[in-house]
């Protein structure tokens, strides 16, 4: 892993210069020749190594550790998502190269898909690939479907129908089906999420993973719970795509389309729970977690340090919430439950009650309570898929929330970092001025201006990147705000029309027993 | 004090006979002692007053009960069965909880499951105001009962009752309810009867009695469900009020109060009642079998030449017992029946109208909702 802090080593100043960079020339212009989203800091186009076209599906990489890529490198991001308790659940960027999880052939990478010529993409922003839609309005939709187990025992999984239909000319086709397993969308994320969360993107977060669930799934358990494991995730990877397209940006990102029409994947080894890659990652979330304790950042701007506090209210919030419609969904169930043993209760009565009219009474009591367990499951189904899963998708997205505003954090630590290093290396620098040797001066001196001047453009890319940071994420948060909102209402509404036509069922069901009652003589 | 305000019942309409009204307008609520106001009002020369009230507790109405019970002339006779004892013990233990996780929740949070306790605390007494006053009620409507001197006392004596109490329990002692409470299956099947009817209805009581018990206690298992359904609901629309959305908490509270109200208090009752029936055919029992002792005794006294008289005597005593009470307890049976007919009609009609009413004014809440959240 290549040090982020310190400066490129002399030698290759040439590529990683930041000089290279004049004023008034777009920072996201590469010259690289992939459809990659441009870097930041552009290396020459020549001197760049072939390699780093065939393991760049990744975007902008951080710009200290260009040229170590190593496309077996295995410090792989995807997202470790297995409890939604766990502390610290961030996706783990590990602060190296961002290389691809698997290698991917240039000539896949490079199929001229996108309308837009391979040339264009490398002269506009990001800012800019968001707002045009070549014409397009936002108009797909996608559908994840036919689960289906593929292979035996433990090397099981489950495949997915993958259906995306749409009218965009960013797609090939109007309709496209493919098939996807589970690590498939998490290698997705796992893409996305090292292109673009450091940059401030909030990058949805995948499903998670469920060790217990999936074993069932491939012991062969064909039990109620684990069908329900099946549909949860199921309906999870769906929201999960249409969450992602949403996103104006990564709508275009060439993994997603690649994802969503491809028909052939390469696996994403590296998701796996317990592979080296595994372990990485949960040694870079440690040192990750340790970095943020120690950065204090002087927050000048109160929009972020309202915005932080708010997510973090909000996050609280809705963990509670979610907390209650869990119970809620388990009350209800046992509500069904216990409506059917009295349903059972009743007609036993009705059976032993000697007075014809009021036997036959209890009886149809028991058949409307029977009916009514049924409406309670139905609407427990309804709690649970539209509610609560809702819920549970915010508060991993608040967590990606967070881990922009992290990234902010740490963007701004690595500026203050690099001027101070910039100062010390001031300092030596004029101290050399009255030193009294004369022979190795001239050099030494020459030595210490390259740095510094070296660094002074560091500085300013750092602000740069502080600033465009911070202008991306004010973005991002209101396009969340607005989304969260959206969505809640859309659900709650449908959950409420839901309880609605509960009760118009319970009202049916109590007048057809009024008569019977009355008929009592 | 808390007042009834509305007149229900679990039974028929049993105030209805102008010459001896009893009702319970009121009750305060002391710790854990209730104290009901018992008020009359009557047109019969053997009370002293035509309007008056006298304060009681619950456990005079047991020893009212109690008393009846054990009076040997009302052995042919259903005795309405003894309230039960308020228990406020669930609510309170709720009421303990809220306040311990205060700190947890919003204050509007608090605020509405405190609400909701406070009904559940009210709808606990309005229940029990309301067993009592039934009880009152059947005896004031019974030919006989209505006239029992204890009856009398109860609801005129104006000083405490204590006294009484304590004097009664010295003489009778929890011996005979023990007695009656063990085998007292055993007795009622192992007679061999003589009368279809009361073998019909031995049949019916014994089956019909554990049926009704097993449906209360699902009743009253599904009624705490709904509750905590309703509580989550609570929770939930607390929340979500911080994310701007309305709530359809009382809703659901509200159902769940209304019909434990209805279906489980009727069947609980009734529950209780069974159990007098029963009380009344194990009296039956013990009377056939003292007649078929004295019947025995009697042959061998017989066969001796001794006491012969004597023997005749208690044989005809017995019988005249035994008569005595199938006549009545034949009586009883059947209007026990009748009542018990009426009461579930009224009960169940009621319980269907109120389902249909809460559930119309459920929807008509949640289409509210659903308009606003439409139109913003």
């Amino acid at each position: 892993m290549a040090a982020e802090m310190e400066p490129p080593p002399l030698g290759n100043a040439g590529e990683t210069d930041f000089r290279e960079l004049e004023d008034g020339e777009d920072l996201f212009v590469s010259t690289v020749t992939t459809l990659e989203y441009p870097e930041p800091s552009s290396p020459e186009p020549a001197s760049l190594p072939a390699e780093d076209i065939s393991i760049n599906s990744n975007g902008p990489k951080q710009k200290d550790v260009s040229f170590d890529d190593d496309p077996e490198d295995l410090f792989a991001e995807a997202t470790e998502e297995v409890s939604l308790d766990s502390p610290e659940r961030e996706p783990i960027l590990s602060d190296g190269p961002s290389p691809a999880i698997t290698p991917v052939t240039p000539t896949t990478m490079l199929t001229p898909r996108m309308d837009l010529g391979a040339a264009d993409m490398f002269e506009r922003s990001l800012d800019e690939i968001e707002e045009d839609n070549n014409g397009d309005t936002f108009d797909i939709h996608i559908a994840v479907s036919d689960p289906e187990k593929v292979g035996d025992g433990m090397n099981a999984y489950m495949g997915y129908k993958v259906t995306t239909k749409t009218s965009m000319t960013i797609f090939n086709k109007n309709e496209t089906t493919v098939r996807r397993r589970f690590s498939d969308f998490l290698g997705l994320h796992s893409k996305l999420a090292s292109k673009y969360l450091h940059i401030g993107y909030i990058v949805p977060p995948a499903p998670e993973k469920s060790i217990v669930g999936m074993t069932k799934v491939k012991v062969g358990k064909e039990d109620l719970s684990s069908a329900e494991f099946v549909e949860k995730r199921r309906s999870a990877l769906e929201r999960y795509l249409m969450r992602t397209v949403k996103h104006p940006v990564l709508l275009k990102d060439p993994d997603v389309i690649m994802f969503l029409e491809s028909s052939e994947l390469p696996r994403a080894v590296s998701t796996q729970a317990l592979s080296g890659a595994g372990i990485l990652r949960m040694v870079n979330k440690a040192a990750d977690a340790v970095n943020k304790m120690t950065i204090k950042m002087n927050e000048s701007d109160a929009w972020f340090e309202e915005k932080h506090q708010q997510f973090e209210n909000l996050d609280l919030q809705l963990r509670k919430l979610h907390a209650s419609v869990e119970s809620l969904v388990c009350h209800r169930k046992e509500l069904s439950v216990n409506t059917a043993s009295f349903a059972k209760s009743a007609a036993m009565l009705g059976n032993s009650e000697d007075h014809t009219a009021l036997s036959r009474a209890l009886s149809q009591l028991a058949e409307v309570e029977e009916k009514i367990d049924r409406l309670h499951q139905d609407q427990a189904y309804a709690d649970f898929y539209l509610f609560s899963e809702l819920l549970g998708d915010y508060v991993r997205l608040i967590t990606a929330v967070k881990s922009v505003f992290d990234q902010r954090m740490k963007t701004w630590s690595k500026w203050q970092d690099t001027q101070l290093l910039l100062q010390k290396k001031r300092e030596s620098e004029a101290k050399l001025q009255f030193a009294n040797k004369p022979d190795k001066l001239q050099q030494a001196k020459d030595e210490i201006k390259e740095v510094r001047s070296t660094l002074e453009g560091k500085v300013e890319q750092g602000e740069k990147d502080f600033e465009l940071i911070s202008k991306t994420i004010r973005k991002e948060v209101s396009r969340f705000e607005k989304e969260r909102v959206k969505d809640f209402k859309a659900v709650i509404i449908k959950y409420l029309e839901s309880l609605v036509q509960t009760q118009q069922q319970l009202i049916k069901y109590w007048e057809a027993f009024l008569p019977e009652a009355k008929a009592i003589a | 004090s808390l007042s009834r305000q509305t007149a229900r019942s679990v039974s028929v309409d049993l105030n209805n006979d102008a010459s001896l009204l009893i009702d319970i307008p009121d009750a305060l609520c002391e710790r854990d002692k209730v104290k009901f106001t018992v008020h009359t009002k009557t047109t019969l020369s053997c009370f002293q007053k035509l309007d008056f009230s006298v304060p009681r507790q619950h456990e005079d109405f047991i020893w009212l009960h109690d008393t009846l019970v054990e009076t040997e002339d009302y052995a042919g006779l259903i005795i309405p069965p003894a309230p039960p004892k308020p228990d406020f013990e669930s609510p309170r233990e709720k009421m303990h909880k809220l306040g311990e996780g205060e700190a947890t929740m919003t204050k509007e949070e608090y605020s509405k499951m405190k609400q909701e306790l406070e009904a559940e605390y009210l709808a606990v007494f309005k229940k029990t105001v309301q067993v009592h006053e039934v009880f009152l009620q059947r005896l004031s409507s019974h030919p006989i009962l209505s006239k029992d001197r204890n009856f009398q006392i109860f609801l005129e004596y104006d000083q405490d009752l204590s006294v009484r109490r304590k004097n009664a329990k010295e003489t009778f002692g929890s011996f005979f309810k023990n007695m009656v409470k063990s085998a007292d299956e055993v007795i009622i099947s192992g007679i061999k009867e003589v009368d279809d009817f009361f073998e019909q209805e031995k049949t019916f009581l014994l089956d019909y009695s554990s049926k009704i018990k097993d449906s209360t206690a699902k009743a009253e298992k599904m009624t705490r469900s709904h509750k905590n359904v309703a509580d989550d609901y609570i929770h939930i629309s607390a929340t979500l009020s911080s994310l701007s959305v309305d709530d359809n908490t009382k809703v659901e509270g509200r159902v769940a109060s209304d019909e434990e109200l209805k279906l489980t208090e009727l069947l609980r009752y009734y529950m209780r009642d069974i159990q007098a029936a029963k009380d009344l055919l194990y009296r039956r029992a013990r009377a056939l079998a003292d007649y078929e002792n004295s019947n025995k005794a009697l042959d061998k006294a017989r066969l001796k030449s001794k006491d012969m008289a004597q023997a005749e005597e208690h044989q005809q005593q017995c019988l005249q017992k035994f008569d005595k009470l199938s006549e009545s307890g034949k009586r009883e049976l059947t209007s026990f029946k009748g009542r018990r007919v009426v009461a579930f009609r009224k009960n169940l009609i009621e319980m269907a109208e109120l389902e249909i009413k809460h559930a119309k004014n459920n929807m008509a809440l949640l289409q509210g909702c659903i308009e606003l959240l439409k139109s913003n």
